[in-house]
């Protein structure tokens, strides 16, 4: 615990930034499997937080804990000051339209082009945009990770690789404020893992946005993060920056930056 | 010495008694596992119906998707009821004949046809065969959308997927299946022509007026108010079992497949309480 209050205190975020998310003593289990076990961890305006953790160790069942695709068993969640465990469908709904969430699997609408697909989100968050604005936005994301080719096909026309890069763009079109990348960069080549981490970075930078990056790829927390998490046994293994982790002689962490 | 294996015991010993009490106690269990499980589902299926209901009443009715769901149903059954609704028709009215025959009743055929193809075979045998074809549909599509979190990237990006997937089938299958049924009884009607003419001397137009002149007003509300009710079961057990759907694909499979037994299943029952609900009027 003593490790993780210094580094918190070293990192720079914490007087000069506000609170973006904060989770308190969220837990969770599956039946008697207890996936998460009391993770207090914080987001801060414009950083980029990377959470890193085993296979299986409950990164994504976090982040579907924060956006409420899950139910949390105790806890509290605030996102942008609002707590959110108990907010109804429509307040919800408010919260989420200023959420990217990027899926692991990609979670592409099978029945709808590759055009359709980002028009969905988009048409439906942000009613207002004109049809040339819509095209516009569209073009530009899909361009941002390198397909605009693919624009007329289906998603079962698509490689794996690029299903999630398609993904990433309908995550980003919306450009949110907060974004959750649930492995953006797994089952990539490295060129192009390397370009959509620089791309995680311009978004950071253009948009100002504050995001959560679960990631295996060290490559890629370390070219995006600001501050790391490790998560290990449905708790906070250790938190800090990352030369912390890089420096540490803990034989778990070193493993995972060999 | 070898010791004497017996092979037939005549008393059961005490441990084997105490086993197969244990047996039967399980066995007893698992019945009211199974029992209690069916009663569950039950309840979560009114639950789910009742949510749509209230989605189908909140605003942003999403029109686009309950038009294509609309054509989707039509069109994907539309060949295999047409073919159905013809042979039913015809076969009706070919095993009819003789037995009429009999009684010297054949100018009654065509009444008889009319009255039977209104009022239970169109729409039984249609709504069966939608269960089959749209149940089983709604039950993969949602189930796969499920099993893919395309149902949770729904939620994500603010669209209550209740209301575009839900209301949309369930509302676009309560219409469709009464016009479908409709469709059904006029091609069994040109069925049981065909059947009944074979040598050809009634033409189409007075056979209709035989037979329509034999059905009631009485025998065609009911039928029709059953259609709807059968209409929306189908969608609301499509959508409940694909929604529903575990984790993994092979649950794709299951939901696909329970939906067309429990559909089938409640078209007949409901089909029953219609039939005695009708026969008190
Ligand atoms: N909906 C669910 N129902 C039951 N168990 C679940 C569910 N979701 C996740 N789990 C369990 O929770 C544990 C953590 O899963 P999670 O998907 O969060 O792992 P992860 O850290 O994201 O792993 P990976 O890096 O492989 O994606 C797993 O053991 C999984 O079996
Ligand atoms: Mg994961």
């Amino acid at each position: 615990m003593d490790t993780t209050k210094t580094a918190i205190a070293d990192s720079s975020y914490v007087k000069t930034k506000k609170l973006v998310i904060d989770v308190k003593n969220l837990k969770k289990s599956f039946g008697t499997q207890k996936v998460l076990q009391k993770i207090s961890m914080q987001l801060f305006d414009g950083e980029n937080l990377v959470v890193l953790g085993k296979s299986g160790s409950g990164k994504s069942v976090l982040v579907k804990c924060i956006i409420r695709l899950l139910e949390a068993d105790g806890g509290s969640i605030d996102i942008l000051g609002e707590n959110v465990d108990r907010l109804h469908q429509d307040g919800l709904m408010e919260i989420r339209k200023k959420i990217g969430f990027l899926f692991q699997s990609g979670a592409l609408y099978d029945s709808m082009t590759v055009r359709e697909n980002l028009e969905f989100p988009l048409t439906r968050i942000k009613k207002d945009l004109t049809r040339a604005a819509v095209n516009e936005k569209v073009k530009e994301a899909l361009e941002n990770v390198g397909l605009y080719d693919a624009i007329d096909k289906m998603p079962a026309q698509l490689s794996g690789g690029m299903r999630k890069r398609i993904s990433l763009a309908r995550t980003i079109v919306l450009d949110p404020m907060i974004m959750l990348y649930d492995e953006p960069t797994t089952g990539l080549d490295p060129i192009t893992s390397d370009e959509i981490s620089i791309l995680i970075k311009d978004i950071q930078q253009k948009y100002k946005t504050s995001s959560i990056i679960i990631t295996h790829d060290i490559a890629c927390a370390r070219s995006t993060a600001n501050r790391v998490v490790m998560l290990h046994e449905g708790q906070i293994y250790q938190e800090g920056s990352l030369e912390s982790f890089e420096k540490s002689e803990d034989m778990f962490i070193k493993s995972f930056f060999k | 010495m070898k010791k004497l294996i017996p092979i037939i015991q005549l008393k059961p010993s005490v441990e084997q008694a105490k086993n197969r009490a244990i047996k039967v106690t399980e066995k007893t269990f698992d019945i009211s596992n199974k029992a209690s499980g069916f009663f569950q589902e039950v309840a979560n299926m009114f639950l789910f119906a009742a949510q749509t209901f209230k989605a189908t009443f909140s605003r942003d009715f999403e029109f686009k998707e309950f038009l294509r769901q609309c054509y989707q149903i039509g069109n994907k059954s539309l060949p295999l009821i047409s073919v159905t609704g013809i042979i039913i028709g015809l076969v009706l009215a070919i095993q009819s004949r003789p037995t009429l025959m009999n009684f010297g009743a054949v100018t009654m055929l065509p009444g008889m046809v009319a009255v039977s193809l209104i009022r239970e075979m169109g729409p039984v045998i249609t709504a069966l065969i939608c269960a089959g074809k749209i149940g089983s549909g709604m039950g993969a599509e949602l189930g796969s959308m499920k099993v893919t979190e395309q149902i949770d990237a729904m939620e994500v990006s603010s669209t209550n997927p209740m209301r575009f997937l839900v209301v949309t089938r369930v509302l676009a299958a309560t219409l469709m299946i009464p016009l479908l049924v409709l469709y059904a009884d006029a091609l069994g009607l040109i069925g049981s022509w065909a059947g009944a003419n074979i040598k050809g001397d009634v033409t189409f137009i007075l056979y209709c007026r035989q037979a329509l002149s034999h059905v009631h007003f009485m025998d065609f509300l009911p039928a029709v108010i059953k259609t709807f009710v059968f209409g929306a079961i189908i969608g609301l057990v499509g959508c409940y079992k694909g929604y529903n759907a575990g984790r993994g694909t092979e649950s794709v499979g299951k939901a696909a497949n329970s939906a067309v037994v429990l559909a089938s299943l409640l078209v007949i029952m409901v089909d029953l309480v219609a039939v005695q609900i009708t026969d008190m009027l």
